[in-house]
């Protein structure tokens, strides 16, 4: 499953891509593309764990700018 | 000194205690405030608040110049008004464009955008479409035409039927295509960001290793030599932070799909418009692609009689005829038609038409046709272009060659590809005979003919194969996909209102003209530029101010250091905005 989120507040190209990698590193994401240009998210995780897998991408985004929040 | 750094830099500072916090040790905060922190530790007090003071503001400013891009570019795609005005049980009210239901009636007075796709049901008025194709020209349209959403209202005011939900509608679609584009990195952004990666660590090592290192050497009890090493090593630590570069090739990547959506041409992905500056080989379907797809009479061949007059009674025989090339020949005759005077008609399959007219028996189709009804004309010789022959009362009358015509700007699309060394190929299911010499008109370099549709896409793995660099597919999204899918880059012509088409390429131009190619790779190509540039500038600059900084140091020469301060900061976040405003260039085109 893919779905697109919109990131708030995200203000820094290279956090973006940091969040990039470390979401990507989570067991059960296929693909994320964190793009700083348009503010958005697409995450590309296992149907079956998305919720639990969001939560997780949540957390990592959290961890490198607490003030970016996934909306 | 100490209340002003802390005034100025409170948030850095409080940022940079959190990142660390995190694990986050490499954030530009932490950077920025090792660096102001050494500068007071080296009993550097003023530098240190300057270190602080140039990064806030030269933050800002770099703030003020994304937001500022962001939103030209964003502003660029905004083809969707805010609002619209529905008309229910008879009342004019205004709902936001997502509220408005499939069978609505909407109503677009001049000047608006038209909301959502619909049917014109009353009025009638020229629609501006250059947002959505890129065409100047506008476009006439009256009750009954399907019109999109997205384009302007020139005059009167059109009272449409909704056909379309906000979701499905053009314009909802485009937007959505190209922001979502950014979700595919071109391989050069990818590759910046791992190198950003890399990049930070290491000059920050280097900084350290600066700082401490030399000091050993040169004198461990000098406190002016531990200041001048510590001095030297601030400066690395200022630009050792990637975000120009991080920022600043995306950023470009975003203004040129911004610029090309512009003129009509939606890339899907930053990955497609990087393949199509790097295309050397341009595979072109022919019908509809170059060529306009319906058929126009070239020639008129009687064998007595005047060619009106063949064309005449060939029209008449098909009056009753939908076939496209019946319509194409009905629409060159220019003299009346009775069918009164049709008294028998029988429509034969895969030859044409046998009618009764004025008593005399009339076939008109092609040559087994004529045969199967006993004329017995040589027919061999004939068959260039698309013929129909006519005969009557068993005596043969002629032949009319149809063809179906290039595209005004095929043949300049062609010219300007080959005068760039790209290589132009046309792959068709059409007859040698007709193909051929329409390559030649146009100028292709390489045709493929008679092609099942199968074997299109093995034709072109051999064409890829033989190609140095990405090979594009140019088809109308119909019949193509397999190439498409094929293709390095796949694009579609024509695709407005053609979802299959969007969906099976990577770059989708919604008018028909060819000539949209050669301006996907010029954009593509400007992109790229401005991509290298950007690269080249951001991190350059920042080689150069490390090896000033270690000229400084090394007393080669000597500049004050409030100023190699000066310099470095610039070379942080100056740098970024220069990049930035660069990036806008591309979509200026």
């Amino acid at each position: 499953m893919t779905k697109i989120f919109k990131l708030e507040n995200l203000d820094c190209a290279n956090c973006a891509a940091k969040m990039e990698r470390s979401i990507k590193a989570i067991e059960g994401v296929n693909d994320c593309t964190v793009s700083f240009m348009t503010q958005k998210m697409m995450l590309n995780a296992d149907d079956t764990r998305f919720s639990e897998i969001l939560e997780l991408a949540k957390k990592a985004i959290a961890k490198v700018d607490p003030d970016c929040k996934v909306k | 000194m100490l209340p002003a750094y802390l005034l100025i830099g409170y948030d850095v500072l409080w940022e940079a205690i959190g990142g660390i916090g995190r694990g986050q040790i490499f954030d530009e905060n932490f950077l920025m405030g090792i660096a102001s922190i050494g500068a007071f530790a080296v009993g550097e007090a003023t530098e240190g608040v300057a270190v602080m003071l140039f990064y806030q503001v030269g933050e800002l400013f770099q703030s003020i110049a994304v937001g500022k891009s962001r939103k030209s570019i964003s502003d660029l795609l905004d083809i969707l008004p805010e609002t619209a005005t529905v008309l229910r049980d008879g009342e004019a009210m205004t709902l936001s464009p997502e509220e408005v239901e499939v069978d609505d009636i909407l109503l677009v007075r001049p000047g608006e955008r038209i909301p959502l796709d619909g049917r014109i049901i009353e009025g009638a008025s020229s629609l501006d479409t250059a947002s959505l194709t890129g065409e100047s020209l506008p476009r006439d349209v009256k009750a009954g035409d399907e019109v999109f959403s997205g384009s302007i209202n020139l005059q009167g005011v059109l009272k449409l039927r909704c056909t379309k939900p906000f979701s499905e509608s053009t314009a909802a679609k485009i937007m959505e295509l190209v922001e979502n584009s950014q979700m595919h990195k071109a391989k050069t952004e990818r590759f910046i960001t791992r190198f950003a990666k890399y990049y930070t660590p290491i000059v920050v090592l280097s900084a350290l290793l600066l700082a401490t290192v030399p000091p050993l050497f040169l004198g461990v009890t000098s406190t002016a030599v531990w200041s001048h090493w510590i001095h030297t090593a601030l400066v690395f630590l200022i630009v050792s932070c990637p975000c120009a570069l991080v920022i600043s090739v995306p950023m470009a990547f975003f203004g040129g799909i911004g610029g090309a959506s512009r003129h009509g041409i939606l890339i899907k992905g930053a990955n497609h418009l990087e393949m199509m500056a790097s295309v050397d080989t341009v595979v072109f379907d022919k019908t509809g692609t170059l060529t306009k797809g319906s058929f126009s009479v070239t020639e008129i061949h009687p064998v007595s009689g005047t060619k009106e007059s063949l064309l005449q009674l060939a029209a008449l025989a098909e009056y009753h005829s939908s076939h496209p090339l019946a319509l194409s020949v009905k629409k060159a005759n220019t003299r009346p038609l009775d069918p009164e005077k049709i008294t028998e008609l029988e429509e034969v399959a895969g030859g044409g038409i046998r009618a009764v007219i004025d008593g005399s028996t009339v076939l008109v189709g092609n040559a087994s046709l004529l045969h199967s009804h006993g004329v017995s004309a040589d027919l061999r010789g004939m068959s260039a272009g698309t013929c129909i022959h006519l005969a009557a009362n068993g005596v043969y009358l002629g032949h009319i060659l149809l063809s179906d015509t290039p595209k005004e700007d095929a043949a300049g699309t062609i010219t300007a590809l080959n005068a760039q060394k790209i290589r132009t190929v046309l792959l068709t299911g059409d007859r040698n005979e007709v193909a051929k010499p329409l390559a030649d008109a146009l100028g292709i370099a390489e045709l493929h003919a008679e092609l099942l549709p199968q074997d299109k896409v093995s034709h072109f793995e051999t064409v890829q194969q033989r190609a140095s660099g990405a090979v594009a597919f140019v088809g109308d999204g119909i019949n193509d996909a397999p190439v498409l899918a094929r293709a390095d880059v796949g694009i579609a012509m024509g695709a407005l209102g053609s979802d299959a088409a969007i969906e099976a390429s990577d770059i989708v131009l919604m008018d028909d003209k060819p000539s949209a190619v050669l301006k996907a790779i010029s954009l593509a190509k400007k992109t790229m530029t401005i991509v290298r540039q950007n690269i080249v500038l951001a991190l350059g600059v920042k080689i150069a101010i490390m090896l000033l900084d270690l000229a400084v140091a090394a007393s080669l020469f000597s500049i004050p250091s409030a100023a190699m301060t000066w310099v470095a900061v610039f070379g942080d976040v100056g740098v970024a905005v220069i990049a930035i405003l660069n990036s806008l260039r591309v979509m200026r085109t």
